[in-house]
């Protein structure tokens, strides 16, 4: 597979350097001053505040800003227009990972750290190509490796992450949970169990034990397609390992279902004790520089900053007391919900920052129609995205990561320090410049200094981050939250408490997850045989607007790619463009064979949505839990074009 | 049982050095000693974050008993050994590796060869100007590396980076034997036809500028590269989230060169294609118009 198009390059965004308005529905985008623009966007959000009441707004707050940018958006959504509707794109990845963690050990993020997979005896890499997607973590399991650990992946794929593996279990997708069942049974059936653990810092193992005890192994290979003795293996080596290491990825959380798969490898930390000590533990790999960060800033619908319940009482007085507000008791929409209630005319303007969401969503055709319900539609950003292209107010805002000062969070719970290191073009503004503007406009006169003064006001919120000054910060080179005092640092995993023998200093114990096998809702059948799934390559990202600007050898346009023995069926030849259909769309893609997929398994990814639009094959099936959709399993046809029409369309 | 076991704390060794009493942590080496002790010895082929390779051997010194000279950058300090970094002996084995190297190849972007072949009385040209051992053009076959091989010395670290020490990729390793050594990707291939991730790993290590990024080579070329003129600020990079710590250079509000701190414990120095190669996006030349 060396033959490489080095003249695919993805489509080329230019900066925006000054505010865009739109006069009317449907008129033309033109340039405006500051003023004219900001006026603009805040008379909006004030009207229809006034009209439709504050759960008429939502704030689409940037997973890619700083920690300071989302604690200021989300006091924006919640103290200026009274909701709880902000959210993130951390919806589309890893919400499940959140959602499932927290309900196990009342904290979201993982529970180890990257140095500790270098000290681990066993590491297992489940719906993660971390080779590809996490390339500097993989190092440090590279490092494990070398040290001596084995390795383990779990992936319908066999990806350049399985190549490291001492096995790779090649699962069907969507059947993680049998899997993780059949684990789990065959620990407690081999005697594997860790019963003083279990006995002490967990709950619910019995009913757990009845849940997995019909996933036998043979039973367990009829579903999963992975032979019994392989699935055997694994779990005899995850019981018997002095420390193991359990990370994922999107593999696991992009399904209707991604928080129940989460509880599915949660429970497996639990049988076994992998929890709570250095070198064991759960790392889910989040995908973008700061999805940790900006739900731990409260930029999600549930939670206040620090993580901290929206519907306890105590916490909510706290707020109230420091943000001089009355906060409603209860949960504002999440990202979904929000776009459903665009459909419904229940949500009628969103302040969208650094989102791109018309092309991020699962089913994107639907997505743009929602959008364009909306009353009035305010984006900031550093591109005209094809979200900006819908906006009633465009406004141009600076790349955090270079030009502004803030800290983000990355997948270790790790606060780093950002710093400006260039001037934004034309007169684009800082994030928080912008939304302290409008909310001077709405008559919340917010002075903030620079960034460290945001920092230092969400310390005096949240006990978690109390302890990380600026200075700290520079000083470690980061620091992992929780953080509560300014004189020490927590050791590099959590949940030590769980190993306490004081039922005091224990605490809540962890609940294993009762969770039961749901395949993915989009069928394979006759009319749609193959099974696609999606996913990232190494040089590029997401919808290519960022990583499309440099010219990479490695790159080289979107694909289907199919395994030799389906190319065959279906007589295709690499490079030949064929119809990819689903039942929501149809695209038009070149083949590239892939001897590491299975028959029956496609793969694309959402690089390079100007030219083949993955997402409007993939489904709109939510997790009811943490509202991700199923990316990762949809079923499509191939078909071959008719000669005269093999063009690109 | 584990496989792995965790290292046991560290003790103190005492030695002496050019006549003072050092104390450095056990499995520390003679150059961390010196370098604690402010003394300024040449190193090349010594990486920070790379097994020390003996390649070199520009930072050799005496230790006291032994036949030959010792590579400060390799030999444990040992408890009770006495070190001297600066004696005639050691001198005038620097300024022999120096006029060897210099005479061979270009050391013209190596950072403070001048300075040392000054300070050891080196004379590259008393070899005649035949010495090099290349002379060849630059190598640019993608548009992210230069490959320049009349700078390289052959200290390996490259090698060492993309190999087994961090990248596990193995595009590039040495062929040839002798005079013939040199480092190449399998079957000298264009490197677009090689295993290259093109995640700069091997340019962050490489001493001589013999591996470069293509933006700074062409800065070079064109005469405009000043470091003088540069700022580095250390941020974290923009795509997943695994935080890696970026140096930005920049020059003329525009980012030139991205590295990472050595120290760093996300990275130790090493990025990926996206971090290292994918700012371009943040330039201001191209910007929209309504």
């Amino acid at each position: 597979m060396r033959q490489r198009d080095r003249g695919k390059q993805s489509k080329e965004y230019p900066r925006l350097t000054h505010p865009l308005v739109r006069d009317e529905k449907g008129g033309p985008l033109r340039r405006a001053t500051w003023e004219e623009a900001l006026e603009k966007a805040t008379e909006g959000f004030r009207r229809i505040k006034a009209e439709h009441g504050p759960d008429a707004f939502g704030m689409f707050s940037c997973a890619r800003a700083t920690n300071e940018m989302n604690y200021v958006a989300q006091k924006f959504t919640r103290v200026i227009m009274g909701t709880h509707n902000v959210d993130s794109c951390n919806r589309t990845c890893h919400a499940p990972s959140v959602a499932g963690l927290s309900a196990a050990f009342g904290s979201g993020g993982g529970t180890s750290s990257y140095e500790e997979v270098e000290a681990t005896d066993l590491i297992v890499m489940w719906g993660s190509n971390a080779r590809f997607a996490h390339p500097i973590f993989f190092q440090h399991v590279l490092r494990g490796i070398r040290n001596g650990a084995r390795m383990y992946a779990v992936d319908p794929r066999r990806t350049s992450t399985a190549e490291w593996a001492e096995s790779w279990l090649g699962l069907n997708v969507g059947t993680d949970i049998p899997l993780a069942h059949a684990i789990g049974r065959e620990i407690i059936h081999a005697g594997l169990a860790n019963h003083a653990f279990i006995e002490r810092a967990t709950s619910g193992f019995e009913d757990y034990k009845a849940e997995v005890e019909p996933w036998t192994l043979s039973a367990a290979e009829k579903v999963t397609g992975v032979p019994a003795e392989a699935i055997r293996d694994l779990a005899h080596a995850y019981a018997t390992a002095e420390r193991a290491q359990l990370c994922w990825t999107l593999g696991i959380t992009e399904h209707h279902n991604g928080t129940d798969n989460v509880r599915a490898l949660i429970n497996l930390s639990l049988l076994t004790g992998h929890v709570g000590r250095y070198g064991a533990g759960l790392q889910p790999l989040r995908g973008q520089n700061n999805v940790q960060g900006g739900g731990d800033m409260g930029a999600i619908p549930d939670r206040l900053p620090g993580f901290q319940n929206v519907l306890d009482p105590e916490t909510r007085e706290k707020f109230e007391a420091a943000w001089g507000v009355t906060l409603e008791p209860r949960h504002g929409r999440n990202l979904t919900a929000m776009f459903e209630a665009m459909e419904s005319r229940e949500l009628r303007t969103v302040y969208c920052i650094g989102e791109n969401p018309a092309q991020s969503e699962a089913d994107t055709g639907q997505a743009v129609e929602r959008m364009q319900m909306l009353e009035h539609l305010v984006v900031q950003d550093i591109f005209l995205t094809k979200t900006a292209e819908l906006a009633d107010v465009v406004l141009p805002a600076t790349a955090a990561w270079c030009e502004t000062d803030g800290t983000t969070t990355n997948s270790e719970r790790r606060v780093q320090r950002v710093r400006k290191a260039v001037n934004p073009p034309g007169e684009a503004r800082e994030d928080i410049d912008i939304i302290c503007d409008i909310a001077a406009r709405l008559g919340h006169e917010w002075k903030f200094a620079d960034s460290e003064a945001v920092w230092d006001e969400l310390r005096s919120v949240s006990p978690n981050h109390y302890g990380m000054t600026y200075d700290r910060l520079t000083e470690h080179q980061g620091i992992q939250w929780p953080c509560p005092s300014t004189e020490k640092l927590e050791p590099t995993y959590m949940h030590g408490r769980l190993w306490e023998t004081d039922p005091d200093k224990r605490g809540m114990p962890a609940p294993f997850g009762i969770v039961k096998h749901d395949p993915p809702v989009d069928l394979t059948d006759e009319e749609y045989p193959l099974r696609l799934t999606t996913g990232r390559r190494l040089d590029s990202y997401n919808t290519g607007v960022q990583s499309g600007s440099y010219a990479s050898p490695l790159r080289r346009g979107e694909y289907v790619e199919l395994c030799p023995e389906d190319a065959e069926l279906y007589g295709v030849s690499p490079d030949e463009e064929v119809r990819v259909t689903s039942r929501r769309g149809s695209v038009v893609a070149p083949v590239w064979i892939d001897p590491g997929l299975r028959p029956g398994l496609a793969f694309m990814t959402m690089h390079f949505p100007d030219e083949v639009d993955t997402n409007q094959l993939t489904i709109e099936s939510n997790c009811p839990i943490a509202g991700t959709a199923e990316f990762k399993a949809s079923a499509i046809r191939i078909e071959k074009l008719p000669v005269a029409a093999a063009v690109r369309s | 049982m584990t496989a792995v076991p965790l290292d046991p704390p560290r003790r103190l060794v005492e030695f002496t050095l050019d006549g003072e009493p050092a104390r450095v942590a056990e499995g520390a080496t003679i150059l961390d000693a010196c370098r604690a002790a402010g003394k300024d010895i040449p190193t090349l082929c010594q990486g920070e974050t790379l097994e020390p390779k003996n390649a070199c051997r520009a930072c050799v010194v005496e230790v006291e008993g032994a036949r030959t000279l010792a590579p400060a950058c390799s030999r444990k300090a040992e408890p009770g050994m006495t070190v001297s970094t600066d004696t005639e002996r050691a001198r005038h084995s620097r300024k022999i590796v120096l006029e060897l190297l210099a005479s061979a190849t270009d050391l013209s972007t190596t950072p403070r060869a001048a300075e040392w072949i000054k300070e050891y009385g080196a004379k590259p040209d008393r070899f005649g100007a035949d010495a090099a051992t290349m002379n060849e053009q630059p190598k640019i076959d993608n548009d992210l590396y230069v490959r320049d091989y009349d700078k390289c010395i052959l200290c390996y670290k490259c090698v060492d980076a993309c190999g087994e020490q961090w990248q596990n990729s193995f595009a590039i390793s040495v062929a040839g034997r002798g005079f013939d050594a040199r480092i190449s990707t399998e079957h000298d291939a264009p490197l677009t036809d090689s295993a290259c991730v093109y995640c700069g790993n091997c340019i962050e290590v490489c001493p001589t500028g013999a591996l470069s990024f293509k933006s700074e080579f062409d800065m070079r070329e064109a005469g405009t590269w000043d470091e003088d003129r540069q700022t580095e600020t250390t941020t974290v990079c923009a795509y997943c989230g695994v935080g890696c710590n970026l140096t930005l250079h920049v020059q003329d509000n525009e980012i030139v060169k991205v590295s990472s701190p050595l120290d760093n414990p996300v990275t130790h120095g090493n990025l990926c294609i996206k971090g290292r190669f994918g700012y371009q996006h943040v330039g201001g030349g191209n910007t929209a118009g309504a």
